[in-house]
């Protein structure tokens, strides 16, 4: 949004602050009837999907057991960037530095009670914990400072702070092991699973069991107050101060709920891998989770599933691909670890092309062609967009509940402006 | 409101079918990973042995790394046209981790769990192994030959299943500060090494002979900043007549031209790691630079018109190599493929995961190394020395013995054996 | 005080690079408001084409036109073959689309010519001449800095001077406006990609001899022009140049008196510094938003 633009078209600003302000004020309450039900909608949606892993898990080999927690601890950062990138508007390319911050700190925790010969189960939680901690501190300083910046220079410094990692772990190297990393010892499976029970199977359970939480949390803080706050400040920040909502609050606190969830998951790497080391949270990585959060769907929970899942699985299939193949010496010097490259990088541009909104839009486009062509057959109440209208018609509206208006908002609000409908 | 609940569900429904279905689709699910029946060894069968390997085939680091492996895998068709070993035919699958440590966290899961190889061969570099060396060691596979000159290798009461190979860091350091004690006794001695294990550990060893005191200016560099201008700059402001190069090939190169730009004269002394002469001599553009270089091996010289071993390797090199340029990286790679197959050999007809280190700790292996290995029960290193060469007429050319010595306060000795013979058709002698 | 004036002369070399490479950003910024992720692929592609030639002819001279076309050519292939078809309104999308063509050129130029390092001509000694005691600059410092000069002066002599440039400054602050005058938008946004193309190949022609040629040559480059760029204000192509000098200056310093290890330390401590001070730059025209 440039300053020309507005000069250009003044009346699609106008626009856009407008319809900032009526969400704004259309909005579920804190603590009504309609949160609960959120919670409860969500905590079922949860319990669900951790039943179903919970059985797969048990019944894949170790390798898929390891590449599931990969993707669920991938999930808690994708998932908290795509709320910071997508809802909020603030493109970081610094998430694989905090990630490492979580990291090292599980890693550095659980070394020294490792040294201390304490190697409880509950050591792996109070590492974690201690991980998000940190991690959002890091997030408060990083948010603070990143609060007046915008779009490419925030991209500037968070890349700045991804890159100074391996310089930091080397210069502190006597804390931080420089290069090799600091090993981390979490306790094995605990021995009432029995006694071959797999480590990778565990570390899914302690990566699942983080996804859910993280997802959960989101899911709720999106649909609530500070989910409008943050699409509001990133539609328009005018309009959102005008409408009472604190800008630089609200920045600092998207970056550093991120962050948390980067910590959160950079700490589950560590204990997957065993590991944390500087090279593993390079720019690289910091790119893989830009590239998770547009193809599984920008600012959707749903799309930070299907991102991680990419991430992981998309490197492992075009190497599936090329194993696949025989050659001669001569085209295999040539073409390994080129071509799966190759493959990665085509499937990058095809997909960001054709499905801007990422795997979720696509799934989205889907399911509303379905429905329209299942609608013409039943007869349907008129529709809105995916936008919820902000009142229900002021006619008697208390029986249309089912209308998809903002669950418990009373249908006679005289304050709801009534003459200009969603765009 | 039950619009959302729907999708949801659906949504989640459709994550575990697609995650059962491809795992149906594609190799055994067991309840986990509880090792019903393991009396077949992974990775062997009646008429294959499978061993695997991360290498960083792309990326920064892969120039010159990445001929390693298909070098050794050329060794191993040779051996496999020669009809294998014990009847078996030798599959080597390499991964490429582009150097990255978490994505060789995932291949090496990837090769052990699903691949299911018998060993993990020559796993490169010191950051990228060591996030796998606990995992390797818990699963109980053998993790040999690792391509590093790190000590971490060396610890076989933490990492039993763990071996080495090439010579450590500090052990050359060792070598290279005896050899400057007793030749440039008196002179200013300087280090310019990489900034991570591999420089700090050779300083170590060269401080171990030399005292803290002996190294006047000690510069580091980072491979991912190729201005080493002002590291020169300072050696030469600082009157070094004598530095040591812990450098990776490129690094050497830079050293090298940097240092004729600045017209730094100095003995420069280079690491084995970077001192392989066709390499270094083609990243830089005036040859001559090289001349008068000293560096150091446990190998026999690349350069060797008349060592067997350099007459066996160029010949699997043209061969089943595809005819690549002949240099280091390439007799580094075969050199391991031949220990290798010296091991797999020594494990019995029917090796199995424990029997191939037990083989390797009885030791007595001997080969291409100029100097022994060490490998016991207590001693997973590897080559134990090195001797010095110099670059002279572009050929680089063995001086005086090799030295042998350890990582620790021991004395630099000289070694007086040979190389081992050229078993016939270059394919070890079964045990 | 040799050491100081040996790093200044160093820094400002380096730093002449960056700041064509981030003018090369600034270019395609203000065209098209995309970061250009791949530019730093982009320039490797022209330097292995430089290489080819320069092998073949034996001449450097030939490879560097070569390369100079070869870039403009690149940038046309890939505004028109790939960027054009990204959704306007997903501007991350288009970084997820240049991430994708770098992976893919670095692949391809992997294949063509393997991953290894090789050594890259070039066309004058980079041997220092010395006044009395201190090395000043070399003739390839001196011709670093003539070639970017001319770049420098050439884009803004461009940008202001011909219609050409006007259309361009046109199509980047105005869009329909200028449509609606009868500039062809799209043709414009081509040029602004093959001028920022050829550009980024001249600037990978200066550094690469530096160094080596390979696949992943320019990657820290476009890190720290970005940077510059960043630090400079990406809207303003006087920020790239000023931003590019200060920053490789900085570089040379921290690395001379502290050691290679922090340089990226010291670098994101000016960062931190500027951003602090003025959100959008050094040259920036924007309002901060006020926190």
């Amino acid at each position: 949004m440039t300053g020309s633009d507005a000069a250009v078209a003044p009346s699609a600003e106008r626009r856009k602050a407008g319809g900032v302000l009526r969400r704004l004020a259309g909005s579920p309450m804190v603590g009504s009837p309609a949160r609960g039900r959120t919670l409860a909608r969500h905590l079922a949606i949860a319990v669900v999907a951790l039943a179903i892993m919970w059985y797969l898990t048990d019944h894949v080999e170790a390798f898929y057991d390891f590449q599931i927690a990969t993707i669920a601890a991938y999930l808690c950062v994708v998932a908290g960037l795509t709320v910071l990138t997508g809802l909020n508007g603030q493109v970081s390319l610094g998430h694989s530095a905090l990630m490492a911050v979580g990291a090292y700190t599980v890693g550095l925790l659980l070394s020294k009670l490792n040294d201390h010969n304490v190697r409880a189960q509950w050591t792996v939680l109070l590492a974690l914990a201690l991980g998000v901690l940190t991690t959002s501190v890091a997030g408060v300083v990083i948010g603070l400072a990143a609060a007046r910046l915008r779009g490419p220079y925030l991209a500037g410094l968070t890349l700045a702070i991804v890159v100074v990692v391996p310089s930091i772990a080397t210069q502190f190297g006597s804390l931080f092991h420089g290069d090799q990393g600091v090993p981390v010892p979490a306790p094995p499976a605990p021995t009432s699973l029995g006694q071959f029970f797999p480590q990778e199977e565990w570390d899914a359970w302690i990566a699942l069991a983080a996804a859910g939480i993280t997802l959960f949390f989101l899911a709720n803080l999106v649909h609530g107050r500070v989910g409008r706050n943050l699409r509001a400040v990133r539609d328009h920040e005018a309009a959102a101060q005008l409408a009472g909502i604190n800008v630089a609050r609200t920045q600092v606190t998207a970056f550093v709920v991120s962050a948390a969830c980067a910590g959160l998951g950079g700490g589950v790497i560590a204990v997957i891998n065993q590991s944390a080391s500087p090279d593993s949270f390079a720019l690289t990585l910091s790119l893989y989770l830009l590239l998770a959060i547009v193809l599984g769907g920008l600012g959707s929970l749903y799309g930070a599933i299907w991102g991680s899942v990419a991430i992981v699985w998309l490197p492992y299939l075009t190497n599936k691909v090329m194993n696949g193949l025989t050659l001669s010496a001569a085209e295999a010097a040539k073409l390994r670890g080129n071509v799966p490259l190759a493959i990665f990088g085509l499937a990058l541009v095809i997909i960001a092309i054709a499905a801007p909104g990422g795997i979720q839009g696509l799934l989205r486009r889907a399911g509303r062609w379905a429905r329209a062509r299942f609608a013409s057959r039943v007869p349907q109440p008129p529709s809105s967009t995916g936008r919820r209208p902000e009142t229900s018609p002021p006619q008697g509206g208390a029986t249309h509940r089912q209308a998809a208006g903002p669950e418990g908002l009373p249908p006679t609000t005289p304050s709801a402006p009534t003459s200009e409908v969603t765009t | 409101m039950a619009r959302h609940t729907r999708r949801g569900i659906v949504l989640v429904a459709t994550i575990g079918l697609v995650t059962a279905l491809s795992a149906c689709t594609s190799g055994n699910s067991g309840s986990g990973g509880g090792n019903n029946a393991a009396a077949a060894v992974p990775g062997i069968t009646a008429t294959t042995v499978t061993v695997g390997s991360h290498q960083p085939l792309t990326g920064p680091a892969a120039p010159g790394y990445s001929k390693i492996s298909p070098a050794t895998n050329a060794y191993f068709q040779w051996v496999n046209a020669h009809g294998g070993v014990n009847g078996r035919k030798i599959i080597y699958k390499v991964m490429d981790d582009t150097y990255n440590p978490a994505t060789t966290v995932t291949v090496v899961h990837q090769l052990v769990q699903q691949d299911k190889v018998f060993a993990i061969l020559n796993g490169l570099g010191t950051p990228t192994h060591t996030n796998v060396i606990q995992f390797l060691n818990d699963n109980k596979v053998p993790d040999l030959f690792v391509a590093s000159g790190s000590t971490t290798w060396n610890q076989p009461q933490k990492y039993p299943w763990t071996f080495g190979y090439q010579t450590d860091y500090t052990v050359e350091g060792k070598v290279l500060g005896s050899y400057i004690k007793q030749n440039y006794a008196g002179q200013k001695v300087c280090f310019f090494g990489q900034g991570d294990d591999f420089g700090a550990d050779e300083l170590a060893g060269v401080k171990l002979e030399l005292g803290d005191s002996g190294i006047t200016s000690a510069q580091t560099y980072v491979v991912t900043n190729q201005n080493v201008g002002p590291q020169i700059g300072a050696l030469k402001a600082a009157g070094c007549q004598v530095t040591v190069a812990a450098t990776i090939p490129g690094f050497t190169a830079l050293a090298l031209g940097t240092a004729a730009q600045l017209k730094f004269q100095t003995q420069w002394m280079v690491s084995s790691v970077g001192a392989d002469y066709n390499t270094v001599n083609g990243l830089l553009k005036v040859p001559p630079l090289l001349e008068g270089v000293i560096t150091c091996g446990y190998l026999p010289s690349t350069s060797s018109d008349t060592d067997p071993w350099i007459t066996l390797f160029k010949q699997i090199n043209q061969q089943y190599n595809n005819n690549a340029p002949w240099d280091g990286n390439v007799e580094y790679g075969m050199s391991v493929g031949y220990l290798f197959v010296q091991a797999l050999q020594a494990a019995g007809k029917n090796p199995t995961r424990e029997s191939i280190v037990q083989a390797i700790e009885k030791g007595g292996f001997t080969g291409p190394g100029i100097v022994p290995l060490a490998f016991s029960s207590t001693n997973h290193s590897g080559y134990t020395g090195v001797q010095l060469a110099k670059i002279t007429n572009g050929q680089t050319v063995a001086f005086g013995s090799a030295y042998t010595t350890d990582d620790g306060s021991g004395p630099v000795v000289a070694y007086n054996g040979t190389e081992g013979a050229v078993p016939p058709n270059g394919i070890p002698a079964s045990g | 005080m040799e050491r100081f004036v040996f790093l200044t002369v160093d820094g400002l070399a380096h730093g002449a690079i960056y700041a064509a490479f981030a003018l090369a950003l600034v270019l395609i910024w203000r065209g098209t408001r995309v970061v250009n992720f791949a530019q730093g692929a982009m320039a490797v592609v022209s330097a292995y084409i430089a290489y080819s030639v320069a092998s073949a002819s034996g001449s450097y001279w030939l490879g560097a036109i070569a390369a100079i076309v070869s870039g403009l050519a690149l940038g046309v292939l890939v505004e028109r073959g790939v960027m054009r078809f990204v959704a306007h309104t997903a501007p991350l999308s288009a970084i997820v689309v240049a991430l994708g063509v770098s992976l893919l050129i670095a692949a391809v130029v992997g294949i063509l010519y393997g991953v290894d390092q090789r050594p890259f001509p070039v066309p004058f000694s980079r041997t220092p001449y010395t006044i009395g005691s201190y090395a000043v600059f070399s003739p390839f410092t001196l011709f670093t800095f003539g070639v970017v000069a001319v770049v420098v002066i050439g884009i803004a002599l461009l940008f202001t001077r011909t219609s050409v440039g006007l259309r361009m400054r046109a199509s980047a602050f105005a869009p329909e406006t200028a449509r609606l005058l009868g500039v062809n938008v799209s043709r414009v946004l081509t040029v602004g990609w093959a001028l920022a193309a050829g550009v980024g190949a001249v600037a990978s022609l200066l550094i690469i001899p530096t160094a080596f040629l390979q696949p992943n040559a320019m990657d820290l480059v476009f890190v720290t022009a970005f940077t510059a760029a960043v630090i400079g204000g990406l809207d303003s192509p006087v920020g790239a140049v000023v931003g590019g000098l200060v920053v490789g200056l900085l570089l040379s310093y921290v690395s001379g008196y502290l050691g290679s290890n922090v340089t990226s330390i010291g670098v994101l401590v000016l960062l931190v510094a500027v951003l602090l001070l003025r959100p959008g730059g050094l040259f920036t025209m924007r309002q901060a938003r006020r926190v």
